[in-house]
This record gives structure tokens, sequence and C-alpha cells, in this order.
């Protein structure tokens, strides 16, 4: 690497677990943790919508709770483990959720769609029964542009339902 | 279409979209997910001042920084371009200065670019951008549209002589004396401010000029491929054959991503003179200063009643268009729709109205959804309610009795709008019994007994969709209104179909396949659609304008039935049976009689491109076919429909909750209930936003004092209600499928009926809310006026 008086060029060496799997880099002390996701691991299913944590559509889990892949640097993983919305897929975690929102359409771009379903899976995850209003308070940090939400709290809803939490 | 060919997943299914499981698992492929080879990166300096001569420019600590490959100025890129003259040839009096791609001596609006970097990364290039040098002189800006009328005021092309870009008037039967003669006449000056189309992904594009070639390649997330194809030949000078433009996945559109920038084709540019893939993506902050913003409208409107009809409508708008007229959509749209469209569901006769378009110090204004329809909705069903209110008649049944009948279609309204297949009485009646309008009315009347202040707003609209040749044809601009499709039987049996078509997440691809399935006779998974690169595909217009799937829709559907016939004609020849007594049903080919299967498409597919040599000589299979279709003599096909809102209006706080909104709406032939209702639902939430929340602020001296999603405020899971929509079909006539559009109908209506429910809650304390976004501070102004006027 090229040397920098920039602050923040510096590396650090980080240690972690991402998606069920050892992780080892050097990073920029300055790079957040959805850059440094999308640009040197190519997990480019975290989007980047505002970059300064209002949209949502960065939303990764860190320790199974949702942040904002933005406002986190990558320095700040050591020793966390980290899951997107690809290591969910993959391990299935999402799958009935994904299956309620291909059905009912709660997709249109799905730009916010990775960070939509990881809200929600935190939400689910509780395993509460959850009423609509406290779905759409809790899914109220993501902003969708396209849907109006309504087909995403049907489908968040449904997984609720089929879950036992409410019938 | 014959109903012996219904496939499964055909017209009318609910089918879901297939690439949504790739979008949901975190493996759609965005401009920004995109790599090449040798890419650089792009940033831009913009200006920080709405009005400000540039004396001095220096780039050397720039161009010194780590892993620049180029800082750019106006001297570099400007000679590489011609500029942009937004101006539409078949308006007279039409004017715009002539845009460059980077200011040069002077900027005009706070975020015009002025430089850019090119670096091996983002990052690099954003610190380097940071040490550009400019020495701005600021100087005074024409921040709205009455300082820019204003006599003396300063003119921002001095070329131009004063800032108006446009002026029309239209009339139509005696308004004068109608006015004069009515009972009473109610007048209001509506102002909407600034907003933004805000999709989530922002704007951006890779261009990969290849100098050995001459040819260059953009992958581009814009929702017309071949648009873009055309102005980079005509603007860069490029034979157009050497430009290959594909869209990829795109983060929603809106008509914001139609609209053609100047930061965009300096990034051509930059491929250009560097040799190498220059991508670049729009930062979210700049987002808000060169998105094509929309809206920023002040209209005077009246209406004059007599006998208890409408006597006259006339509608006085004046939009600040910003410093240029977009290129090719030009900057006379919103204001030539509000003042066409208006008060198109009623009958009236006598119409007078003027808009102009002027030049003002600010980002330009570009095409975003809705365009000027939801003004014109919003005008009229404001002053009609009123109106009713004022007569003592119910708001339904003033509508009843002043729609325009079906027995008067087709007619021509006095601002123009041509009304064929319309049904606004069948969605109003659909509309009170599904929302139980007499009861909503008693819950009205009782709450407000105990202080609670609720709303009712119906507003009807006419979404005018797909755009015909005689619509933009005279206007100079090569804007293709036609959509092709080209269809290929595979030997396995199964069909590909490119399409001339983008989708922005509409899912208009999917409805695509839907009519490819019926109208060749295969079910739906043994389709598959490509769309979004103009190399490869007919040529056609792309996403716009709410025109997908009825005009590409009608492409496919025609080289289906081609398809379809050519398929018959080789199984006719293999099995010596002729092909009249064929069908083609669910991917075999049956004896059309019995129903009984004759041969499959699989070896249809075998004979055709493997054992033509046991064909008889005159045959001549044709398995790729292409179709193209465009609207010939029609300026658009007309969608219509009736919203409810139900509002709550907190009167101390001044806060406004919409506890529910409905939508009965005719886009005419449904292809995809499913897809079509969740496009209603996800117009009717920008629509409560654009009324309750979104504004682009400026001071008073042409600042931006908003520009970040914490402070620009959208809509969220929870201001917006649940949404019920259902549909009244009335097929387009002109047309096989049948379909009009439906992307824009959710917010023209959404906008309309928040408007009016919101004015309906304020009508026990006399008070009217008409400045939009209606924010607290707004609403709780309006009823101290009310307090004041009073007494």
């Amino acid at each position: 690497m090229t040397e920098s008086n920039l602050i923040g060029e510096e590396e650090i060496e980080i240690e972690a677990m991402l998606n069920g799997r050892r992780l080892r880099r050097r990073v920029k002390a300055r790079q957040h943790l959805a850059d440094f996701l999308r640009q040197e691991l190519e997990l480019t299913g975290t989007h980047l919508g505002c970059e300064h944590g209002i949209c949502g559509a960065c939303t990764v889990l860190v320790d199974g709770q949702t942040v904002r892949g933005c406002l986190t640097l990558a320095a700040q993983i050591v020793g966390r483990s980290v899951e997107t919305v690809e290591g969910l897929s993959e391990s299935g975690k999402l799958t009935e959720l994904q299956k309620q929102f291909f059905e009912r359409n709660a997709v249109q771009c799905g730009f916010c769609s990775s960070g939509m379903l990881l809200t929600a899976y935190e939400l689910l995850s509780k395993g509460a029964p959850l009423s609509r209003l406290e779905i759409r308070e809790a899914i109220s940090g993501n902003m969708c542009r396209c849907s109006g939400y309504h087909a995403i709290v049907d489908a968040v809803e449904a997984v609720n339902i089929a879950q036992g939490g409410r019938g | 279409m014959s109903s012996s060919t219904v496939s499964s997943g055909g017209i009318g299914a609910r089918v879901p979209r297939r690439e949504l499981k790739r979008l949901l698992s975190g493996h759609g492929r965005y401009i920004d997910d995109i790599k090449l080879p040798r890419m650089l990166h792009a940033c831009f300096v913009r200006s920080p001042h709405p009005h400000a001569k540039i004396s001095a420019m220096d780039t050397e600590e720039a161009k010194k920084a780590p892993g620049v490959a180029a800082v750019l100025t106006a001297r570099e890129v400007n000679p590489r371009c011609e500029p942009f003259i937004g101006v539409a040839q078949h308006r007279p009096g039409h004017r715009s200065a002539p845009q460059r791609l980077l200011a040069d001596e002077r900027a005009v609006w706070q975020g015009q670019p002025v430089a850019l970097v090119v670096a091996e990364t983002r990052a690099e290039a954003e610190d380097a951008a940071e040490l550009v040098s400019v020495e701005w002189q600021p100087m005074v800006a024409v921040a709205d549209q009455m300082q820019a009328i204003a006599p003396g005021a300063l003119v921002i092309h001095p070329e131009l002589k004063d800032n108006v870009a446009f002026d029309f008037s239209l009339l139509k039967g005696d308004p004068t004396r109608a006015f004069d003669e009515a009972d009473f006449v109610i007048e209001e000056e509506l102002r909407f401010e600034r907003q933004m189309a805000m999709t989530l992904e922002t704007r951006g594009l890779i261009a990969d000029f290849d100098a050995s070639e001459g040819s260059l390649t953009v992958v581009h997330a814009h929702q017309s491929p071949f648009q873009m194809q055309d102005v980079f030949s005509r603007h860069l000078n490029i034979p157009e054959h050497k430009i290959r433009v594909t869209a990829p996945d795109i983060g929603g559109a809106f008509g914001m991503k139609l609209n053609i920038y100047a930061d965009e084709m300096a990034t051509v540019v930059a491929s250009m003179l560097l040799g190498r893939p220059v991508k670049f993506c729009v930062d979210r902050l700049e987002s808000f200063v060169s998105d094509a913003h929309a809206r920023d409208h002040r209209i005077r409107c009246r209406i004059a009643v007599k006998d208890g009809e409408i006597a006259a409508m006339e509608m006085d708008d004046i939009g600040a268009v910003g410093a240029y007229g977009m290129p090719l959509r030009f900057n006379v749209a919103e204001g030539m729709m509000a003042i066409t469209v208006m008060g198109a569901p009623y009958k009236f006769e006598n119409y007078r109205a003027r808009t102009r378009s002027v030049y003002v110090n600010k980002n330009l204004i570009g095409m975003y959804r809705g365009v000027g329809m939801p003004l014109a909705c919003i005008a009229a069903e404001l002053l009609t309610d009123m109106a009713a209110h004022k007569i003592g008649v119910d708001t339904v049944e003033f509508k009843r009795r002043t729609y325009r009948p079906k027995s008067s279609l087709p007619c021509v309204t006095p601002g123009g709008q041509q009304l064929e297949t319309v049904s606004f009485h069948e969605c109003l009646d659909k509309l009170v019994a599904l929302i139980d309008y007499d009861g909503l009315r008693r819950e009205q009347d009782e709450l407000r007994r105990r202080g609670i202040f609720r709303g009712i707003g119906i507003a009807t609209f006419c979404e005018q969709t797909a755009y015909g040749p005689p619509y933009y044809g005279p206007s100079g601009a090569p804007i293709s209104t036609q959509d092709g499709c080209t269809l290929r039987l595979d030997p396995s049996g199964s069909v590909r179909c490119i399409t001339s078509l983008t989708d922005q997440g509409q899912g208009t691809l999917t409805g695509i396949a839907q009519i490819v399935a019926e109208s060749v006779g295969v079910s739906i998974d043994r389709v598959t659609v490509i769309g979004g690169d103009a190399a490869i595909s007919p040529y056609g217009g792309g996403a716009w304008a709410s025109r997908g799937t009825a005009i590409g829709g009608e492409a496919a559907l025609r080289a289906g039935s081609i398809l379809r016939q050519n398929i018959l004609s080789l199984a006719g020849a293999i099995t010596q049976t002729s092909a009249a007594a064929l069908d083609l049903v669910d991917g075999h080919v049956v004896n059309k009689r019995t129903g009984q299967s004759v041969i499959s498409l699989v070896d249809v597919g075998r004979v055709g491109y493997f054992r033509q040599d046991t064909l008889p000589s005159d045959c001549d299979p044709q398995l790729s076919v292409t179709a193209s279709f465009v609207a010939t003599d029609k300026l658009y096909y007309m969608a219509n429909g009736v919203q409810a809102s139900y509002v709550e209006v907190d009167c101390d706080t001044g806060i406004i909750i919409v506890l529910a909104q409905w939508a009965v709406d005719d886009c005419g032939r449904v292809i995809n209930p499913l897809l079509v209702d969740e496009q209603v639902r996800g117009g009717i939430a920008q629509g409560i936003g654009a009324v309750l929340y979104e504004e682009c602020m400026y001071s008073e001296d042409g600042n931006l004092l908003n520009g970040t999603m914490a402070d620009y405020l959208i809509p969220m899971s929870d201001g917006v209600p649940d949404i019920v929509v259902a549909h009244v079909e009335t097929p387009e006539a002109s047309t096989k499928l049948g379909a009009k559009g439906i992307g824009e109908a959710g917010l023209i209506g959404a906008m309309g009926a928040v408007w009016v429910a919101v004015n309906d809650a304020l009508k026990p304390f006399g008070a009217k809310v008409l400045h939009q976004p209606f924010t607290p501070e707004r609403v709780l102004d309006a009823l101290a006026r009310a307090r004041g006027d009073s007494k």
C-alpha cells in the first residue's frame, strides 16, 4: 500500500467471524464496514443508500444485532461475529421471510431488501407476537421508496403468525 | 386472443417475479456492484453557491494526490460535448440557454459540476476533490419564481433578456362571461415546494470507451438505454452503431433516472479522454443538488358554479424550473400537464389557463412520477369539493352529477384531453361501496363532536400513459415511443424474449413473460425475458410515462402471435397436417378439434433446427421473429381512477396522520394484479410523502438547507397506512392487449385525496392549508389565520 499522510489511511489488522467463517484482514482505519464488505470482500448484497445512517439499506448483524454498516468502522468488528444477507441466505435463516417477500411482491427494486430482511429477522427472532403497528414501528428505520410498505408488513406478519407469534 | 390458448402464468395471473429470489439473497447486480478491469472512479467538484463567478481554479494539488489519474475542468471536458439546448421545437417562444457539462466562468446553481477528479478509488477521488481550489465570486441569486419575473430582476442568462422560459395560454368557450354570471366563484392560490424522487439507489454509470475501435460501452442505471445511445452519439460525436448502452439492476427510478445529467455525460467524456473505464455513482449528499428536482409551482385556480353545475374553471401556473431547460424533456411538461389535464373528469365548457416556466438559480426540474398531473388533480378536486360544500351537496353526489358520463365519450375536454374509455362513475361507485362512505361520514361527525378532527378526501384523476409519436415527435426530440420484441423458439421448446423495455422494480419484464407465454401458447416457466440492452433488442423507448406494459406488451403480443403461427406451420409440415387444424397449448401442438397432442415443441424445435432436410422444400421455418408496436395516431392512452384518504389532524400540534387509503384504479387490462396493486401502493406512499413531508428547503438567497436524508423527510413504514386497492377494467380500445398504464396513478390520486382530506378535516375551523408539504407549522398557521379571520 502507498504511504499517505491522510488521516485514516493507516491499516489495522482485524480478526472476526464473517457469515460463520473466520476472517483475517488488514483494513484501512477509516473504511466503514459496508464499504469493507462491498469493496474488499465483494459481498455486494449490503447496499449503501445514504452513508449517513438514515436509510437502513446497509443493515448487517453484528453479534446478532442489527447495525448500520455505514456507521460502523470495519476496524470495530474485531472479535465479533458479522452476518450479511448473503450468509443468512446460505444458512437458510431467511428462507421463510424471503418466501413471503417473494410471494407478496414485497420487493420492487430490491435495493432496501437486504436491510429490510435483516431488520425483520432480528425482530422475529425475539419470538414475540407482533401487531401490524409493532411491525411498522420496528421496520421504520428502513426506507423503502417503492412498495408503500403494506406488502412488507404482510410478509413479516405472515412469518410471525407461522412461528406461532399470533393466530 | 382465443380463449383456448390460456396457458399457466398467462395474462391476468398473479405471477411473482422470478428475479426477486436473486434480489432477496443479496445477489442483485446494481451499478455500484460492478467492477471492470482498469476501472477508475470519478468524483465531482460542485458549486457551493447558487450563483457565482469563477475567477480562478487551481487543480495542481489535486493532480498530485495519491491515485489520481486526472483532474478535468471545463477546458478539457466541454469541447468534447455538443451543448444541450432544452427547447421544444413545437412550443413557440420556448427558450433555454445552451447548457455545457461543466461550469466555466460562472455557476448558475448550487451543485452545478465545475470539475471532476478521476482516481483509482472513489475514496481517493473524493480526497483529491477536496484539494481542487476554486476562487468564487458569489453573485445575487434568483431564488424563486416571483423574484424571477419581478420587474428589474437579475437575468440568469443575459442572452435571453428575461427569465421566462415559456409562457403559454389556453382559452376555451367564454370563461369571462361564465365567471361574471356565476352563482359563486371560489378562488385559491396553491403552492407546491420543490421535492425529489429520492430513489434509494442513487444515479450511476460506468463508461468504457475503447479508443482502438472508437466504441463506447456504457452500463447505465437509466430508464432508457436507447435514448442514451442517441444522446451519446449526437453529443459526443460517436457513430451510433459503435455505442452499446445496457441497464443493470436499478434501485428505483420514478422518472428521475430518465433525465440527462451533465455529470453523467462528463463521466463518459472522462473515459474518452483517458481510454479507461470510469465509474461515477452519485453520493447521497450530492444527489440532493444534482438529481433532477420536481414541482416548485405556484398556482392560482378558480371555479365558477351556476345552478349547481360547473360553469368554468381557470388556472394560472408559474413553475420555477431551475437554471436550464432539462435536455430532451424540457421544462414545460409539469405546467403544460397541469393546465391541460385540469378538470378533465368534469363537465364544463369554459376554461382559461396560463402556464409560465421561469428560470431560477436552482437545480433543474426534470421528470418525476406524475409530472404535472397531480397538480391538475389537486386543483380540480379541491375546488369541486369546496364548491359542493358551499352548495350544501355531498361531495360524492356533486361528483356523480358533474363527472363526464360514458355517454359523452369520446370527447375532448376544454384542456384538450382526449377521453375515450374512461370510467369515472364506475370507479366512484366501487370506491363508495369499498369505504362504506356513509359510515365514514357518520364516524367523522361523531368524532368532531368529541374534538377529534378527521377528514375524508376523494380524488378523481386522469393519467396520461404511453405517449404516442404525435406527443413528442413534433418537439424535435429523438424520443422513441415505440417498443419492440424479438422471440426465439429454442430447440428444447423454450422461448427467449428480448424486449426493448427496462425494469427498475415495476415487474414489467414479468408482465412481458406472461404476455409471451399466453400469445405463443407455452407456460411461463418456459419463457426467459431479457431487457435493457440497446445493442441487441429491437429499437424502443424503455420505461417512462407508465408505458412499458402497454406498448412493449403489445409488441410482445404481436411477436408471440407470429411465432405461434410459424410454429404451427412448421408443425403442420412435419406432421403433414393443415396448420389451421392445429393449436398450441401449454407447449404442445394439439389437434384444435380434439385437443389431442400432435407433436411436442421439443420435436418441432429438433426438426426446425437440426433436421430441416426432412421438410418439404417449400417449408421455410422462421423460429426467430420480431415485432414492434407504436400507437401511431395516439397522443396517449388515458387511465383513470378514484382514491379516498381518511386523515386525522391534531389541531394542537398540526400533525397529520393518514389513517386509511383506498384506490379504485382503471389502468385498462390488468396483466398481473399482484404487481399492479403494488405499483399503486408504492405510488400512494410517494403521494403521501409529497403532500405531508417532502421539501427541498431553500433559504431566501437560494441555498439548500436540508441536503441530508435526516432532514429531507420521506414516508417510512409508520407514516403510511394499509392501502386497499381495487380495479375497474376498461381495456384500451385501440390495442389487442388493452393495457393502459399504472406507474403514476397511485401518486396522482393520493396527492389529490390527501389534499382534500386534510382540508375537509379543517372545515369546522374555516381553515385551509394550501401550501405543500403540509408541515405541522403550516397547519398551525392555517388554523391561526382562520381564528384571526373569524374575529
